[in-house]
């Protein structure tokens, strides 16, 4: 099963090093790995997608919480988050299919970010679910080239209480 | 005042407690040395780097504080790699400084570079590549609380030149903290009083021992929880001294040469008392057919440790120390007598025991007869194989801190540098390393530090002119062809301590082993025995690789 680990790390070189070496040299096999500064500059939040059984998982989380450079593991999988990913297509896109490709665009409230003579590139967020619909609606026209970032997440709040 | 970085280290140093080193100095670390030449910080001058490594480590085993090594950049740095893999394995602390080019150079495969931090990168505890001058004192503050700290282990510490010539204040950080490094939350009253409860609740318990009581200094509480339970002790080869193994308890080493009767009781007990060992592979032998009867209580500092390999039932995450003194008080005492009377049975059908031969030296009578001349109070070091493997069966420890050998990741050449090491840190004790011709070539060149620096230690060759454990296998498992284990041409290892300024003696029939020994302890020399022992005397008992430890062959 997947796993989506948030993973709260010291912000400074070598970190990426230490926490993907501990993946590769136990076999563990990192499926997605986004990684960026948070609101406080010190510290990086990295939200690691790792597959495997749950023996697996508490492995690599007591693993990674070893590290000196890592502040805290969180696996968040079973609990709401929110997540995201971004990705940019560059897509063929000849002038009599353009219009459906923009259609296409519409649909899925992504954006195209620049035109070619013969392509475009679409750029769209959203979950993974989101991001494969787009690219399997796009893939007819043929894709030129495609970037994701991989996937970031975020564990929702508590909600309102109701009245 | 402000100080080069050179002093500032050597500072740290002292402030650390740190009084002897183990290094070879080069380019990149020539401003440190001209520091230490001032210092009162003892420098041992190894001949190889990994025996700067080995010794650190040795000497950290011997006296439980951390071992210090310094190496130049490029090649000396990653000379030290085998020996910091060994200690990583081994949850050894010690302390690596490394010279490194200046930082303008670095990255520009300058002469003698090398990226030392990320070769060691899965083998240390932590790491420390230190570009600014005012960092380094924080950094030798931090590495030594790490590797000393909760599992420890090796910490390095990559210093370029121009960083050890800088000038800073020096301001030696009274305290650290880390926002990632904490020591393991404790255990909660409920999980010690149900381990306890289950502990009376058993009928066949083993507590099974390992590095982690040598290493967290439990061998009292070890011993008290045993005698208060009635518990019988099987140890690891880290664990050897952790329990006396001369006590009615003591079931000797188990696992894949460990004795029969540890191996059975093991494999029939319904309760395994893990503490402070992993279930390493040489020891469970094959993981699913392993104590299929028992329940585990699992002790052990790191908790990625709990439910590694096998299924914990109750895990106590915490020091060993002071876990069992936790523990010992609630214990509830199980009824193990019908249990201790079947595996005095065990021990009785199913000694150690091996034949002696008419004329033949037998490496298991050399053990015996070290362990009786020094009525098992030296410290023993072990390089790696079959000599290792009989010492461990055939040299009984009693005291921790007493049996020093290579357990994790084997490495040959381990033994003779570990030996300087301990005799540094315990000057006063008789050591031993007990050796195999072919690992002792790993690291002979280390017998001219011992006589530069008048380490009395003793190095008892068991000589097959064999390697003998790779052979021993190639006899079981690849039907006796012996491919390029046969070390014919071994040297004259008496010629070789001689040339080294060492005493050496050839020891080839039983009668000349105990005046031998006797002489080497007497001795204010190194001195190497040459013990010519059977050519293809094996190590028995011994579990296949992959089978279960009731499948032991021979013995």
């Amino acid at each position: 099963m997947r796993h989506t680990l948030a993973v709260l790390v010291e912000n400074q070189p070598g970190v990426l090093t230490r926490v993907a070496g501990l993946f590769s040299r136990r076999g563990y096999n990192i499926e997605s790995l986004a990684v960026g500064q948070t609101h406080e500059p010190s510290i990086s939040r990295m939200t690691i997608v790792v597959d495997g059984d749950d023996r697996v998982i508490e492995q690599v989380t007591k693993q990674l919480d070893k590290l000196i450079d890592v502040i805290e593991v969180q696996d968040i999988t079973n609990v709401e988050y929110v997540d995201r990913e971004l990705v940019l297509i560059k897509v063929n896109a000849e002038p009599p299919v353009r219009g459906e490709i923009m259609q296409i665009v519409d649909i899925f409230r992504a954006r195209i970010v620049d035109i070619g003579q013969r392509t475009l590139i679409i750029e769209c967020t959203g979950d993974e679910g989101k991001i494969r619909a787009i690219e399997k609606s796009l893939k007819p026209f043929g894709i030129l080239e495609l970037v994701r970032t991989g996937k970031i997440a975020m564990v929702r709040g508590p909600k309102y209480e109701e009245d | 005042m402000k100080l080069t970085g050179a002093e500032i280290i050597v500072k740290a140093l002292e402030a650390e407690g740190v009084e002897v080193v183990f290094g070879y100095p080069g380019g990149a670390v020539l401003p440190l040395y001209d520091k230490l030449y001032d210092s009162s910080i003892r420098h041992i001058l190894v001949r190889h780097e990994q025996g700067a490594a080995h010794a650190a480590d040795g000497y950290a085993r011997a006296t439980g504080k951390p071992g210090v090594c310094i190496a130049t950049s490029g090649p000396g740095a990653t000379n030290l790699v085998t020996g910091i893999a060994n200690a990583y394995m081994d949850s050894i602390p010690i302390i690596a400084l490394t010279g490194q080019v200046a930082v303008s150079a670095i990255g520009r495969d300058s002469f003698q570079e090398a990226d030392i931090t990320g070769i060691t990168l899965p083998i240390v505890k932590h790491s420390y590549l230190v570009k600014d001058v005012r960092q380094l004192a924080p950094a030798i503050r931090s590495a030594f609380h790490i590797a000393t700290t909760g599992r420890p282990g090796p910490v390095l510490i990559d210093l370029p030149k121009d960083v050890t010539l800088a000038q800073a204040e020096f301001e030696y950080p009274p305290q650290i903290s880390f926002r990632g490094y904490r020591l393991p939350e404790k255990y909660s009253a409920t999980q010690i009083y149900q381990a306890a409860k289950a502990i009376g609740e058993s009928r066949r318990p083993v507590i099974y021992a390992g590095g982690g009581v040598v290493s967290s200094g439990a061998a009292r509480e070890l011993l008290e929880l045993a005698e208060k339970a009635q518990i019988p002790v099987t140890t690891t080869l880290l664990g050897k001294g952790a329990f006396p193994e001369t006590h009615p308890l003591s079931l000797g080493m188990l696992g894949m040469h460990g004795t029969k009767y540890a191996n059975y009781a093991v494999s029939y007990s319904d309760l395994i008392i893990a503490v402070g060992a992993r279930f390493d592979d040489r020891v469970t032998g094959r993981l699913d057919t392993f104590a299929p009867h028992a329940q585990v209580i699992h002790i052990d500092i790191d908790p990625a440790e709990i439910g590694k390999n096998v299924r914990v039932h109750y895990p106590l995450v915490g020091d060993v120390k002071e876990v069992l003194r936790d523990l010992i008080p609630r214990v509830e005492v199980p009824q193990t007598r019908e249990w201790l009377e079947q595996i005095a049975q065990w021990k009785a059908e199913h000694p150690l025991t091996y034949a002696n031969e008419e004329g033949i030296l037998k490496p298991q009578y050399v053990i015996e007869q070290i362990w009786e001349v020094t009525k098992g109070e030296a410290v023993i070091t072990t390089e790696v194989g079959q000599n290792q493997m009989w010492a461990a069966q055939y040299y009984k420890a009693i005291h921790p801190r007493t049996f020093i050998s290579s357990g994790g990741l084997g490495t040959m050449g381990f033994g003779l540098p570990a030996a300087i090491g301990a005799q540094v840190g315990r000057p006063d004790a008789v050591v031993f390393d007990i050796a195999g011709d072919g690992s002792i070539q790993m690291t002979s060149q280390e017998l001219a530090t011992a006589v530069q620096f008048r380490l009395p230690i003793n190095i008892a060759i068991l000589n097959n002119r064999y390697l003998g454990m790779v052979r021993q296998w190639q006899e079981l498992f690849h039907g006796r062809r012996y491919s390029q284990t046969d070390l014919a041409d071994t040297p004259d290892f008496v010629k070789l301590a001689e040339a080294y300024g060492a005493e050496g003696i050839r020891v080839t029939r039983a009668e000349e082993v105990r005046p031998a020994l006797e002489q080497a302890i007497a001795s204010p020399k190194p001195v190497v025995i040459d013990f010519v022992i059977a050519r293809e005397e094996n190590v028995f008992p011994m579990v296949p690789p992959g089978e279960s430890l009731t499948k032991m062959l021979g013995g």
